[in-house]
């Protein structure tokens, strides 16, 4: 009788198991899948021309997506120069206070940001920003992305900050130093490896974004270097010329989405090489 | 690693902010006598949204433009519902619509002028590769589909109207705009003018309620999920069915004829319409379900929303300009894509209707009331040798 | 070094109050004043993230007062969404929301948990450690992406290989699966979110049972159970909570989820039971038509649902954090 009960039990466990393996190849499939797409429609489409001319009229072919690439690059550039200080700020704000209400508080509300969706972003920084200033700007796309990335920054920044081991603290303590020397002049420096990974990882991850852009930076088939007037980007391309019913857009957007995948891809592995943590007891 | 990117921030950020804050050219910069100074190497840039029916007219007219004039023109196609939406906002320096502005919204932005530019159709495209010819419909059978009451190709009624073609047995998934679409505005209009019982169940408008079918935004978005989407059957503006060699069913037109779309048929659709065109030159008028020989019941032209003053007068010049160019030059590049041209008497009426726009603080005119305007005649004789396809297709 | 502690930070602060001032504080306390500046602009910017997260409730909440007022209740109940007649009713995209977000859920949370059991406990460190890389590398892909590659392969192959056949066979008798193969529909919007979610939960799963004391695990395998007996009846009740955080997490990760699901859902305001139907979510509605509600009411209708999309997100993120903070707290992590 223990037998044919063990014997089931072990039927149990090997199928159960299998079953843990088979929902990890479920889960993996689909990134092979989207990588193999990626790569087999969008490498054809990464010619000069894509990195190098305007986009075409519409359904001529030969267009490319240069001022999409500068447009996501100055959206992260001025999002991360609005948005990383004060992230930072905030970050080492609740390192320090962390224990406090106030502090945890303010844990709940970055939190909470992080989980809010990004068209709600652009919604509200179009009622603020797009309507004030009256049109569509690189600016308003720059603060929609902002908003997005200070709650991402200083949480992490917030973790690197706390990882800090309190022997160095109590170091700078014993010579003497003040609170504020401590943390900016010993705390930080030693953190700044890892705040560094936060910020790069996040910056990754709103060079991707479109829905915040919808509303905010709005678009444009030209180079546009101004801060108050509306500014291309790779999302939106990406959307526009996906539900299209041109080939070549759908192209172009493969290339396109290789070329945001692969810039996300080297951040990541950028910041693994940055951030070598001393001090995690792993 | 670390200090190769540091090193190449600073110059980065120094060129981003230099860049972003050598800015002329700013909206709403009114100095002394409302003449700003026009940016680098005298460029002017302008903003516009609105319709996907014309944008692929637009985008060749605005690229064409600014190969030879100092003017760039971001044009974003959201939909006519958005480019109401953005004029009435001011965020931007012209609108575009196939839909005409109605008394509500002409009274947020009083004066506003339509000023049409071009004529174009509203194609019924479907993905039915097994078919070898156009299908054949009419109005009621059309509005039955999108109903939803007609939910399977092989239904009797199309049958009926198509005899000798084998109907795939397949269920049909028709495709509607999502967005604020003029296009839409001009499919609801014919089919309401033909179908009582679209007329209480859906209405005419930008934006209805449609009883069925996947909704996709612009008219590229319809367009796309018809290819995606084997048995479904969408409206869009005939350039794009061309563009992506889609189907086009003929349409019985009052008449009785099958008309397949096609510029002559476009065009003998608005036959007649200069006579309709009131004296004070308010452009908004319907010509669908047009009974004339040839005539394609589903046509309308499209219209630029320009509003009757601009604090900027180099704007306003150049908008206006690059508006006399379009309509006086550029309707053989429209032709080409596929839309029918103005008559000249047409596109003559629009620049004059466009004296009464004036510019800055002391509100000067931008055109010359002197000024008379003239250009290439487009004969309708000559279409035929530009798309062989439809010599075939065409009934009259 | 010790000199420098003692003048105050940023600028040249006027000669004479400065030197009262300092004059009160006793010698020892000097760098005190410092601090207590240091101190306060900390606290104030403390306060800036929950400032904006005011400011943002205010902006919404101004802009979608009008459709408050003039709908009441009535909004959420209601299903005609008619922009000529000026009706709105949200139901349509609350519904889709829901059914699309939880449909994902019970998509992801097996997988999820799945994965993580197979990384914990039964993958060699040389097969666990890519498939921890690939799982992470499915966040890092942009929504946008992954809703190209749901138009061109994810929507055909569920239209072809999964909606056809079932509505086909099965579309009589079970309402889920009746209608045509749409192929853009709730189905496809649910398995594309739950394609997105899986990293999220799967690294909470992950955490949470490696957590798990070993001495538990092992004295119950040292019982007699089999690996499995193990996971299911010790590992994976010990970390119940932390999952149900990391699922709550992902929900609301999906509820808010928008291009992706804009792409694939097939757009269309209504309450479809078959699941092959098309539908609208909170989100993709205001994509679509933000930038061009046309008059005050369909504007602030769109603005109303915006503020109820960032309620409900509110809501459940709040929930799984408090969750998740009451598992870390149990101690587990270190």
């Amino acid at each position: 009788m223990t037998d044919a009960i063990n014997r089931r039990r072990k039927i149990q466990n090997t199928v159960w198991l299998t079953l843990t393996g088979v929902a990890s190849l479920l889960v993996v499939v689909p990134l092979i899948l989207i990588f193999y797409h990626l790569i087999s429609s969008g490498a054809g489409a990464l010619n000069v021309a894509f990195f190098t001319r305007l986009p075409a009229p519409v359904g001529e072919t030969g267009g490319g997506m240069a001022n999409a690439l500068l447009g996501t690059a100055q959206l992260v550039f001025y999002a991360g120069l609005f948005g990383i200080p004060i992230a930072v700020a905030v970050g080492v704000f609740m390192a320090e206070a962390g224990r406090t209400r106030f502090g945890s508080f303010v844990r709940l509300v970055a939190d909470v940001m992080n989980g809010i969706p990004s068209i709600v972003v652009g919604i509200f920084v179009w009622a603020w920003v797009v309507v004030a200033m009256g049109g569509f700007s690189l600016l308003a796309g720059a603060i929609a992305l902002a908003v997005m990335l200070i709650p991402m920054v200083a949480r992490t920044t917030e973790e690197m900050v706390r990882l800090v081991p309190k022997e160095l603290r109590e170091g700078g303590q014993a010579l003497g130093f003040t609170r504020w020397r401590t943390t900016l002049g010993i705390v930080l420096p030693a953190a700044k490896s890892g705040i560094l990974t936060g910020v790069l990882v996040a910056l990754a991850r709103i060079a991707g974004e479109t829905a915040p852009l919808l509303f905010t930076a709005f678009g444009n088939p030209f180079w546009e270097w101004r801060l108050n007037e509306p500014v291309a980007s790779l999302p939106l391309l990406i959307y526009q010329y996906a539900i299209s019913p041109y080939d070549d857009w759908h192209r172009q957007a493969w290339a396109a989405s290789l070329v945001l995948i692969g810039l996300v891809l080297v951040v990541n592995v950028l910041a693994r090489s940055i951030f070598k943590n001393p001090y995690r007891s792993r | 690693m670390k200090e190769e990117l540091r090193k190449l921030a600073g110059p980065a950020a120094f060129v981003f902010l230099l860049a972003g804050c050598w800015s002329s050219d700013t909206p709403g910069d009114a100095a002394a006598g409302g003449e700003t100074a026009e940016g680098a190497a005298g460029q002017v840039t302008l903003t516009g949204a609105g319709a996907t029916f014309p944008y692929p007219i637009y985008s060749r007219w605005f690229s064409l433009y600014s190969e030879s004039n100092p003017v760039r023109v971001n044009y974003q196609s959201i939909g006519s519902g958005g480019g109401i939406r953005q004029m009435i906002e001011g965020t931007v320096d012209f609108g575009a619509t196939d839909a005409p502005l109605t008394d509500e919204d002409l009274a947020s932005i009083p004066g506003t002028l339509s000023i049409p530019t071009v004529l174009g159709a509203v194609v019924v495209t479907y993905n039915l590769p097994e078919l070898t010819t156009p299908l054949q419909l009419d109005g009621e059978t059309t509005a039955a589909i999108f109903l939803g009451e007609i939910a399977n190709w092989q239904d009797p009624r199309i049958a009926a109207l198509n005899p000798g073609v084998t109907l795939p047995e397949q269920d049909i998934i028709p495709v509607h705009r999502s967005d604020g679409s003029g296009t839409t505005y001009v499919f609801t209009d014919y089919l309401t003018a033909v179908s009582p019982v679209f007329t209480s169940r859906v209405g005419r408008g930008n934006a209805v309620s449609w009883p069925t079918g996947l909704g996709a935004r612009g008219n590229e978005g319809v367009t796309g999920q018809v290819r995606q989407t084997p048995g479904s059957v969408g409206y869009v503006e005939q350039v794009y069915a061309r563009q992506n060699d889609l189907p086009m069913a003929s349409i019985r037109n009052a008449a009785g004829e099958f008309v397949a779309p096609g510029i002559e048929a476009t065009t003998a659709a608005a036959v007649g319409i200069e006579a309709r065109i009131p004296e004070n030159n308010d452009f908004r008028l319907s010509i669908v379900n047009a009974g004339g020989p040839g005539a394609y019941p589903i046509a309308s032209w499209t219209y630029l929303l320009i509003s009757p003053h601009m604090e900027d007068c180099a704007r306003a010049t150049a908008l206006l300009e690059l508006v006399e160019w379009a309509l006086m030059e550029g309707e053989g590049d429209a032709v080409a894509l596929g839309y029918a041209p103005l008559t000249m008497e047409i596109r003559v009426r629009a620049m004059n209707a466009l004296k009464v726009v004036t510019c800055g603080p002391e509100n000067r005119p931008v055109i010359d009331p002197a000024e008379t305007f003239g250009g290439i005649e487009w004969p309708s004789r000559s279409f035929g040798a530009l798309f062989p396809k439809d010599a075939g297709g065409q009934s009259g | 070094m010790a000199s420098r502690a003692e003048t105050t930070p940023g600028g040249a602060p006027p000669a004479a109050p400065k030197k009262s001032l300092r004059a009160l504080v006793p010698s020892r306390a000097r760098g005190n004043l410092a601090d207590q500046v240091y101190g306060t602009l900390l606290q104030g910017c403390g306060l800036i993230l929950p400032l904006l997260f005011g400011f943002m409730i205010l902006q919404i909440g101004r802009e979608a007062w009008f459709a408050v007022s003039t709908f009441g209740g009535g909004f959420v109940t209601s299903s005609s969404w008619n922009p000529v007649s000026g009706e709105f009713g949200a139901l349509p995209f609350i519904y889709g929301t829901i059914v699309s977000s939880f449909l994902a859920l019970a998509i992801a949370v097996p997988l999820s948990v799945g994965l993580a059991i197979f990384l914990t406990e039964l993958a060699p460190l040389w097969l666990a450690r890519p498939i921890a890389f690939a799982t992470e590398l499915l966040a890092a892909i942009p929504s946008v992406v992954y809703g190209l590659w749901g138009i061109f392969v994810l929507v055909p192959f569920l239209r072809s290989t999964i909606q056809e056949p079932l509505s086909e066979a099965l579309g009589g008798v079970i309402p889920f699966f009746a209608g045509p193969a749409y192929g853009f529909s709730i189905l496809s919007g649910a398995v594309i979110i739950s394609i997105m979610i899986v990293p999220f939960i799967s690294a909470v799963a992950r955490e949470v049972l490696e957590a798990v004391p070993r001495d538990q695990r092992e004295a119950a395998l040292a019982l007699g159970a089999t690996r499995w007996e193990m996971t299911w009846h010790v590992a994976l009740p010990y970390a119940l909570p932390g999952i149900i955080g990391g699922s709550i997490l992902g929900l609301g990760r999906a509820l808010g989820e928008t291009m992706a699901v804009t792409m694939v859902i097939g757009n269309r305001p209504d309450i479809p039971v078959s699941l092959f139907a098309p539908g609208y979510t909170m989100a993709s509605v205001l994509a679509n038509e933000f930038a061009e509600a046309t008059g005050d009411l369909y504007l602030s209708a769109l603005m109303e649902i915006a503020l109820i999309l960032f309620g409900i997100t509110l809501v459940v993120n709040v929930l799984a954090q408090l969750l998740v903070w009451r598992v870390s707290k149990r101690g587990g992590q270190a």
